[in-house]
């Protein structure tokens, strides 16, 4: 673990009367993997919203690279946003969408080397056969694949990715997994991954954020991200240990 | 066919004609794209009222046209973004309130409205030099916002990326909404304020069907628009009917075997 990568002091979000974030302090070294889980309505996107100087808190202070979010060089920071706010009905194509990220403008002209670049980070998430297909009519997990794509195009030094496994079949997300893995140890990225996926994070992630508005608890993952843990946290174990839990019950 | 060249008019019917094509074919696209159709219409109804108030102030009535539907299109951007109402529903009032000040404004005028008729309808066969040089203006205004191209087209994609980006989207907005509201202005000359979005609108969902990149869209849109103005001004001097509608229909049609080829041809 280095210096601080994000540095979240205190932040509290409020629209009106209702706290979306409430004292939220954090600090995320470079090199590192955290999955923030929460229940819905917990704050995690907001907390991204925030750490991508989208939102500006309340109270409290924020810090990316030592420096305002919205100071921030933007090829230095990568976001995979949940929904995916994109207009369906605009003309697009994957890799037109994939070069995007590399000007932070929407193409008039494909240079040879933009191609060439967005051609390399398509290759490792798997949506080279896919460059001139349009990109409304890819599958769910096709369309993750492209934005993952896309945000990797920069070789940025933070990545943050508001659940990017959504649509995605478990060959897919195990994929993407070892994407974002390799990726950060290549490069000492700093990634910051919403995910409903505990297990998923437990095994991937070096640390784990528990969301409830406030900071439930962070730390390293193997010992935040614990069925038991969240059991008594949220009252509930989460998405995939209910299937389980419904198997042995059955059994 | 040829000989209709010949008389000064039609020469400035078809220059003012495919400028106005040039221009809508820079901003439809992004009009349609985002959805915001009924913008045309909107501003021309805002036209009519600054029209109007010209008439009334007994000025040039576009001079007063262009800042009138200047404020009408920023307080369309501006009620949209402090309130949570659709846009079309923003426009929705402001074209209810121009129409309203453009009536009041011609019954507080003294003599006949009639002229006001003009601009209703518009008539391309009408333009004058002033008309031309008033077109020029706003094509180096619509050249010099070529390079927002990429931001709009962005923003257009997904706002929330544009923002990550840094991108100044609602400002981008308003140069848009401002520049469009100057074309459509322009344009009420010559189709008139009950047509003028169809330029805006009808060529660029014409090229929505055949584009699967933006940027070929803004080509199909151009090839339609410009297309319709000539077309449509040589189908209206042989069968002698209205220049402006001719030109609209000559548009829907276009969009019609657009219609028809993603129908049929694509799906072939």
């Amino acid at each position: 673990m280095t210096s601080p990568v994000i540095e979240a002091s205190n932040v509290t979000v409020a629209f009106g009367d209702v706290v979306a974030l409430d004292g939220v302090t954090i600090t995320t070294p470079s090199n590192s993997f955290t999955a923030i889980i929460g229940p819905n309505g917990a704050g995690k996107s907001t907390l991204l919203k925030v750490l991508l100087g989208l939102q500006r808190p309340t109270t409290g202070s924020v810090r990316v690279l030592g420096g305002a979010p919205e100071a921030l060089d933007r090829s230095a920071l990568a976001y995979v946003p949940q929904k995916k706010t994109f207009a369906t009905q605009f003309p697009a194509t994957v890799l037109e969408l994939v070069v995007s990220g590399i000007s932070g403008g929407w193409p008039w002209r494909i240079s040879k080397a933009h191609r060439e670049r967005a051609l390399v980070v398509m290759e490792q998430t798997g949506v080279t056969d896919l460059a001139d297909q349009s990109v409304r009519a890819l599958s769910g997990g096709e369309l993750q694949r492209a934005f993952l794509a896309r945000s990797l195009v920069n070789t940025p030094q933070i990545l943050l990715l508001d659940e990017p496994a959504a649509g995605m079949d478990m060959r897919g997300e195990a994929a993407m997994y070892h994407i974002l893995c390799d990726y950060q140890s290549k490069h000492g990225a700093t990634v910051m991954m919403i995910t409903h996926d505990w297990e998923g994070a437990r095994y991937h992630a070096d640390q784990v954020l528990l969301l409830d508005r406030r900071v439930v608890e962070y730390g390293p993952a193997r010992e935040v991200a614990s069925e038991a843990r969240l059991l008594s946290l949220f009252g509930h174990r989460g998405h995939v240990h209910e299937t389980h839990a419904e198997g042995d019950s059955h059994a | 066919m040829l000989e209709m060249m010949a008389f000064p008019f039609m020469q400035r019917a078809f220059l003012g004609g495919i400028l106005i094509a040039l221009m809508a074919s820079f901003y439809g696209p992004f009009i349609v794209q985002r959805r915001l159709a009924f913008l045309g219409s909107g501003l021309a109804h805002g036209a009519f009222g600054g029209v109007a108030l010209g008439m009334f102030l007994g000025q040039e009535p576009l001079l007063v046209a262009i800042p009138f539907t200047v404020l009408v299109a920023v307080a369309i951007v501006w009620v949209r973004s402090k309130t949570d109402l659709e846009a079309d529903t923003a426009i929705g009032v402001f074209i209810s309130l121009s129409m309203a000040l453009g009536i009041i404004f011609l019954y507080l005028r003294e003599g006949n409205a009639s002229d006001a008729t003009t601009y209703l309808f518009g008539s391309i066969l009408a333009l004058n030099n002033y008309d031309i040089y008033l077109s020029l203006v706003a094509l180096l205004g619509c050249l010099a916002s070529v390079p927002l191209w990429s931001r709009w087209a962005y923003a257009t994609f997904d706002e929330t990326l544009a923002r990550v980006d840094r991108h100044a989207v609602m400002r981008d907005e308003y140069i848009l909404l401002v520049s469009v509201a100057m074309l459509v202005v322009i344009s009420v000359k010559i189709v008139g304020i009950l047509l003028v979005s169809a330029f805006l609108v009808i060529p660029a969902a014409c090229a929505r069907l055949l584009s699967r990149r933006f940027v070929h869209m803004m080509w199909w849109t151009l090839l339609v628009n410009t297309g319709g103005v000539v077309v449509g001004l040589l189908a209206s001097y042989a069968i002698n009917v209205p220049s402006g509608p001719a030109i609209i229909l000559v548009q829907s049609a276009a969009f019609g075997l657009a219609f028809l080829y993603q129908r049929f041809a694509r799906s072939a």
